[in-house]
């Protein structure tokens, strides 16, 4: 018989190989989901993680992809490693998305480089905003944040369409519900010509290094690890809890405010119903599969778009559903989660007890 | 204000038929956390159960195995967080995350062929000659066999808790893992155990939407139930009578948004009302430690549906655009939530204490 066998320290050569073995271990399953579909699993996992790389158009739209879920992963990173659970961020992104597009138009048609940055800033304070509300919660009446916080992506949701339904409709628009399309000085600049590639994605990485120093070089990010894995001696050291949950819940929603402004002014260009696609809860799948590091995450973000943007060639090529992808991406954490038990522990052949 | 729109019996069957998902999944939440496990995933098993319900219902005819098939599914769903979670040690947050995002893509996939598909439909129980008596037939004997099902399953549940052997260990690993375990009990498997009843009810609740309550097979059309079944069993103090009062409290508002809605009434009104009823709610349950802080929360919440009632008769024709009404339930169970977690005292007295730990043998 087997039996796990603790180990005395995190081996740090785990750590970093589980993601690659969840990965390999998704797509030998998912071949077998794909198989069972009736596909050639082969031809289905090269069109996903493969044909998207060689494609000159796909590959810039990975890039696209990869902006929100990596901003979104660095903000829930630092809480998930303080024990602080922030599963709205979808909310927080929608919320961002609003606030922001709602000053571009209320400047519609003025042209100008400050433009931008105030959206920004709306959509990053509205994200922060939209996270207080589970942390103040949390605070004060302790309140579980995980509820509070996925509730409130459900009203951010109707609020969205209660917005491109009133305030915010195209006046010019025959009363469909999505906004105006934002004029050129809204718009994020693009970065390469004949892409969607624009400036978020480039701010996307670099607040991605920027995590990365301070987690491991500045006393916020010591006390962020140290509140994660010895609670008890941080509190002894000085961090107070609540100001940890306000500090990891609002920085969470900052970046995902700003990720959801970076989604309407960069490839929507408008305000539509259709803007959430999950990327909160995806980031939560890329979060971990980056280790909760922000370096790990910047890769694991490129990994899942990846998989979306193959899984949308796959749906056109190979005729693949459209929720085989989300499968994948489900079965992704579920690998993730189950060989991280490698980490802490070891396999060894079952002692026999001395009595 | 003209409330002919809203007749109260129609209101309350139609209340108790919304509220049974919730007993259900809510119910069988309620004795996995008993046992020590909290398990997020509800969401996603709730949603398996909806759709293998559906297509059973559907390919076989018959809604009863429908129900089977669901619970069945969602139990077996409910393992892989079982295996996970306590044979190889991982985050219980995290995979029951994981659950919610695996069932709710698996649950589209199935699905995707069985959209816009009315499915066999679930008879009630009593004869109709029963369910047209006055006032009372509406009330007790209109319905299928699921609701009176989900009543006696919380019954059943309480009696297995707190009047039987298996009861008293469940929570015994619940309370302490490790002294059960010193105990000679067998944590693990009381625990998968407890997690593949809980997934099964879950799974029951799912497909009760599916098959009963919309009736359609929709991608995502759980829509946070299976959240607010997690914050029921908050409510509920982990006491499975107060499930019930739960899972009524959110049907009744899910179910006079909607029609108020379809009314298009003054929401100024309502809320007034609805203010008022949570005051007369909070008395009613605090009635035997009323403090001075409590009585200042009633009277401010009384206040605040006087002032709603004010607004509403100054102002009449006030009417919001239908999404913020689709809100209420979400923000009913924030509110909920924070009017309940106020009171820390009870609260950990009766969260069981092991909740969420992982446990390991030789640790």
């Amino acid at each position: 018989m087997l039996r796990l066998e603790p180990r005395r320290s995190p081996s740090q050569a785990m750590v970093w190989l589980t993601p690659i073995l969840a990965v390999l271990a998704t797509m030998i399953a998912g071949g077998g989901l794909f198989m069972a579909l009736g596909k050639d699993p082969v031809d289905a996992i090269y069109t996903i993680f493969v044909d998207p790389l060689l494609d000159p158009y796909s590959l810039p739209e990975i890039f696209v992809k990869a902006a929100p879920l990596i901003l979104i992963a660095i903000g829930l990173s630092y809480g998930f490693r303080a024990g602080i659970w922030n599963i709205g961020a979808e909310g927080q992104f929608i919320m961002g998305a609003i606030a922001g597009a709602a000053v571009g138009l209320a400047f519609y048609g003025t042209a100008g480089v400050w433009l931008l940055p105030l959206m920004a800033l709306a959509g990053i304070v509205a994200g922060y905003l939209w996270a207080m509300i589970p942390a103040l919660l949390r605070v004060k009446f302790g309140t579980n944040e995980i509820l509070v916080s996925l509730m409130l992506v459900y009203v951010a949701d109707q609020f969205l369409r209660a917005m491109v339904n009133g305030p915010l409709r195209n006046p010019q628009g025959f009363n469909f519900p999505e906004s105006r399309l934002f004029h050129d000085s809204a718009q994020l600049p693009i970065l390469f010509d004949g892409t969607r590639v624009h400036l978020g994605v480039a701010i996307a990485v670099i607040i991605a290094l920027i995590a990365a120093l301070i987690l491991s070089r500045h006393i916020i990010g010591y006390n962020v690890r140290l509140m994660g894995s010895a609670p008890r001696a941080a509190m002894f050291s000085g961090v107070k809890p609540p100001r940890m949950v306000i500090f990891c819940l609002g920085l969470s929603g900052a970046l995902a405010g700003l990720a959801g402004l970076f989604e309407a002014a960069g490839p929507m260009g408008q305000l539509t119903p259709t803007l959430p696609q999950g990327y909160g809860f995806t980031a939560i799948i890329v979060a971990f599969l980056g280790r909760l590091n922000p370096l790990g995450i910047i890769a694991a973000g490129f990994v899942m778009a990846l998989t979306y943007i193959g899984g949308e060639n796959a749906q056109l090529a190979l005729g693949l559903p459209k929720a085989a992808i989300s499968v994948f991406q489900g079965m992704l954490l579920f690998f993730l989660l189950g060989l991280d038990i490698f980490v802490r522990y070891r396999i060894a052949p079952k002692r026999r007890e001395v009595a | 204000m003209d409330f002919s729109a809203l007749d109260p019996l129609a209101l309350i069957v139609s209340l108790i038929i919304a509220a049974t998902p919730l007993v259900l999944a809510a119910t069988g939440e309620l004795v996995v956390e008993k046992s020590g496990v909290l398990n997020l995933g509800v969401e996603g098993m709730m949603i398996m159960g909806a759709v293998i319900g559906f297509i059973v219902s559907v390919e076989i005819g018959n809604p009863v195995l429908g129900f089977a098939g669901a619970a069945l599914a969602s139990a077996a769903l409910a393992l892989i967080f079982g295996f996970l979670t306590q044979v190889l040690l991982s985050n219980q947050v995290a995979t029951g995350l994981a659950l919610t995002l695996f069932g709710l893509g698996l649950a589209a996939l199935l699905g995707q062929s069985y959209t816009g598909i009315r499915p066999p439909s679930t008879g009630d129980v009593f004869p109709e000659a029963l369910s047209t008596v006055p006032v009372i037939g509406p009330l007790l004997f209109s319905y299928d066999w699921v609701v009176y099902f989900a009543l006696i399953m919380v019954g059943a549940v309480w009696w297995f808790l707190n009047k039987t052997r298996g009861g008293l260990i469940l929570r015994a690993v619940g309370e302490g893992h490790d002294a059960a375990h010193a105990l000679g009990y067998r944590v693990v498997a009381i625990r998968m155990a407890a997690i593949a009843f809980g997934g099964a009810l879950a799974g029951m609740g799912g497909a009760y939407l599916s098959l009963v309550r919309v009736p359609q097979w929709s991608e995502g059309m759980t829509a946070g139930i299976g959240w607010i079944a997690l914050a029921i069993v908050v409510f509920a103090s982990w006491k499975p009578g107060r499930v019930i009062l739960g899972a009524w409290l959110f049907g009744g508002v899910t179910i006079l948004q909607l029609n108020i809605q379809a009314a298009n009434l003054n929401i100024l009104g309502i809320l007034a009302l609805a203010l008022a009823g949570v005051a007369v709610v909070m008395l009613l349950v605090q009635i035997r430690s009323l403090t001075r802080h409590k009585v200042i929360q009633i009277v401010m919440v009384f206040s605040f549906a006087l002032l709603a009632l004010v607004l509403a008769l100054s102002w009449p024709d006030f009417r919001l655009d239908s999404a913020y009404l689709s809100m209420t339930p979400y923000l009913t169970t924030i509110i909920v939530l924070v009017a309940l977690s106020g009171d820390k005292t009870r609260r950990a007295l009766n969260a069981p204490a092991s909740l969420g730990r992982v446990f390991h043998a030789s640790a």
